[in-house]
């Protein structure tokens, strides 16, 4: 009886939810995707201190730890020194792969903002005017007969590597995952009696699909992106451990794990710690990923 | 007489289909008169809803005439289509999709004199104000005004549908099946609001339904559908006691009675649909008609005035069916 006293006045005052703050009670609950995204805010910030660092010193910092070989330390175990151990120029491996997490998630990140933003805008047009919708979706399908790390491994070759090149290769390779994607939402959302309610108080185009379409679309898209990051961030690695991502002696984990290889029976760290970075990190993209799938899937509701 | 309100003549929806023009509605021609509840009744697929749309051109009709207020709708342009839209609004059926569920009751009642520029979004007292008295006119109580659809019931849906409609203060409203999945408890209390608004409005209603009793509870006239056909149209009471058209008689025939010691006769409708992808000319109930004729296949059938003001589409009635329907009466 009591409770029942002190729910009434409850319900009636209640903060009324959006159901994107119902998701992010729904993904709260999810401990492993909430230690997650932890992890990779985590990386984020470590990212954002080093691009800090650099600025403020005049890559100076970057300059004496990161790069300069001191091969005098060449190939040491971890120690209270060297926590990571040293790699094979003697270089601080902790150091190099804390500097590493900008080239490895912040690209991840950046060449999935780029392809979602391009594929998302193919898909939601495609999705909305039937018109357009078979040219598109057969150049999208053009794109998508090629393996996505092929094309990017087609894109660098033709245009060279390097840190802007990587970026745009693997962008272009994401785009159709992306726009098949928000596509097939659109379609379905487009069908909805709220769009033709939209329509009847006369919104136009524009205010219905960014009013009305792409609010209701996004979930998948959403879900997409953050296991496309992880996808990314293991191309970008994947073309620097061919040698055609981004080049020594830039830390970044894949290329560091490549350089390791040849060492690997003489030291075990240089190239397990890399991998593990690239493990961790992706592990942590898919399970937030995996979250938000949850969290944000309707069918859920609780 | 007053001049009618809307005015709809020889209104047709083709759709395009692989094999064959769907004829969802077919050379429907009616007028209202202001502040009336025309109600159309017809089963699921005869085209009713797909009228409802084609007059307020949310579907383009194929061929055609909608007279509005003196003006033939469907020669506007863009820009005047949108300007239309204050006066004449549509309330769906289903009120669970008509909502979008990323915006709030404020939202979506707010929504309509945005888009149309009644209130600047600058102007949020404005705005608030007239979102508040548009939910008590609808009954939605005002802690409710920054909930979500999905908090809220069916009822309470629908009355936010209502208020989305009636908040451009339009003349004229399709009723799309506005009770149909609603509770039984709640279609009564969402039917006297639209009773109550229509008076104190002066609304006028083109009342879309399949259910006969809520139809007979609302309407002034009604049209009966069948596969994109009017068969009958008569003023509400008419078509109750003296149902002409077979179809309409079985359709009569099939509305349950709250008497358990109550042997009813059901007129049973055999035989097949036809179908409404280029459909032969004649009646399209030919092949389910008790009363089936070889003349009821020559040629698409007119609305003949039997009564005064009760049309029929069907040879038994007129110059040939006359004396058919004498013998058979």
């Amino acid at each position: 009886m009591k409770m029942h006293m002190n729910h009434l006045p409850q319900t009636q005052t209640r903060k009324q939810r959006s159901l994107w703050q119902d998701a992010w009670r729904r993904f709260k609950k999810n401990k492993l995707a909430v230690i997650s995204a932890l992890f990779i805010l985590l990386l984020s910030l470590i990212a954002i201190s080093t691009i800090v660092i650099d600025l403020t010193t005049g890559n100076s910092f970057y300059r004496q730890y990161v790069i300069k070989q001191n091969l005098r330390g060449k190939l040491d175990a971890p120690s209270a020194a060297h926590l990571f151990g040293q790699d094979e120029f003697g270089r601080d491996v902790l150091l190099r792969m804390i500097w590493g997490v900008r080239y490895s998630l912040f690209m991840g990140i950046l060449a999935i903002v780029f392809s979602t933003l391009v594929g998302g805008f193919i898909g939601a047009i495609s999705g909305y005017y039937a018109k357009l919708d078979n040219v598109l979706m057969r150049f999208m399908d053009i794109l998508l007969a090629i393996p996505s790390m092929l094309l990017a491994t087609a894109i660098v070759a033709a245009l060279g590597p390097g840190l802007v090149n990587v970026l745009v290769a693997i962008g272009i390779a994401y785009i159709p995952t992306f726009a098949r994607t928000l596509r097939a939402s659109v379609l379905t959302v487009k069908e909805q009696e709220y769009i033709e309610a939209a329509r009847a108080v006369g919104a136009d185009d524009f205010r219905i699909i960014t009013k009305y379409i792409l609010p209701n679309a996004m979930a998948p898209l959403i879900v997409q992106s953050t296991l496309g990051v992880a996808g990314a961030l293991l191309s970008i690695a994947g073309l620097s451990f061919l040698g055609l991502g981004i080049q020594p002696p830039t830390p970044e984990w894949g290329s560091m794990l490549s350089n390791a290889r040849t060492y690997i029976r003489d030291a075990w760290h240089i190239t397990v710690i890399p991998g593990l970075g690239i493990m961790l990190t992706i592990l942590a993209l898919n399970l937030v990923g995996d979250g938000l799938r949850d969290a944000l899937d309707p069918k859920l509701k609780s | 007489m007053s001049e009618p309100l809307i005015r709809v003549s020889g209104l047709k929806k083709y759709f395009n289909t692989p094999s064959g023009f769907l004829h969802a509605v077919e050379d429907v021609s009616f007028s209202l008169d202001p502040q009336k509840t025309l109600g159309v009744v017809g089963e699921s697929g005869c085209g009713k809803s797909t009228l409802g749309r084609a007059i307020l051109r949310l579907q383009e009709p194929t061929a055609g005439e909608v007279w509005f207020e003196g003006e033939n709708i469907l020669s506007y342009d863009a820009a005047r289509l949108k300007q239309l839209r204050c006066r004449m609004q549509i309330i769906f059926q289903d009120p669970f999709a008509s909502l979008n569920p990323r915006m709030s009751v404020f939202e979506t009642i707010a929504e309509p004199l945005l888009i149309q520029g009644v209130f600047s979004k600058k102007d949020r007292t404005g705005l608030t104000r007239a979102v508040r008295e548009m939910m008590d006119q609808v009954g939605l109580a005002e802690r409710l005004i920054n909930s979500y659809p999905h908090e809220l019931d069916g009822g309470r849906r629908q009355r936010i549908g209502v208020a989305r409609a009636l908040v451009l203060n339009p003349r004229f409203l399709v009723c799309d099946e506005p009770v149909s999945a609603l509770d039984v408890s709640i279609q009564a209390q969402i039917l006297n609001l639209m009773q109550e608004l229509q008076q104190q409005l002066g609304l006028t209603y083109l009342f879309i339904t399949h259910d006969l009793s809520v139809v007979k509870h609302i309407s002034d006239d009604i049209m009966v559908m069948y596969l994109g056909q009017v068969v009958e149209k008569a003023p509400a009471e008419r078509i109750f006691e003296n149902p002409l058209h077979p179809y309409t008689q079985a359709l009569l025939s099939a509305i349950p009675i709250p008497d358990p010691d109550y042997k009813q006769e059901r007129v049973l409708l055999k035989g097949e649909v036809t179908s409404p992808i280029n459909p032969e000319p004649g009646c399209r109930f030919a092949k389910r008609c008790p009363q089936v004729t070889t003349a009821c296949l020559k040629a698409n059938l007119p609305l003949i005035e039997v009564e005064d003001n009760h049309y029929v589409a069907c040879t038994l009635f007129g110059s040939a069916g006359a004396q058919h329907h004498a013998v058979r009466g």
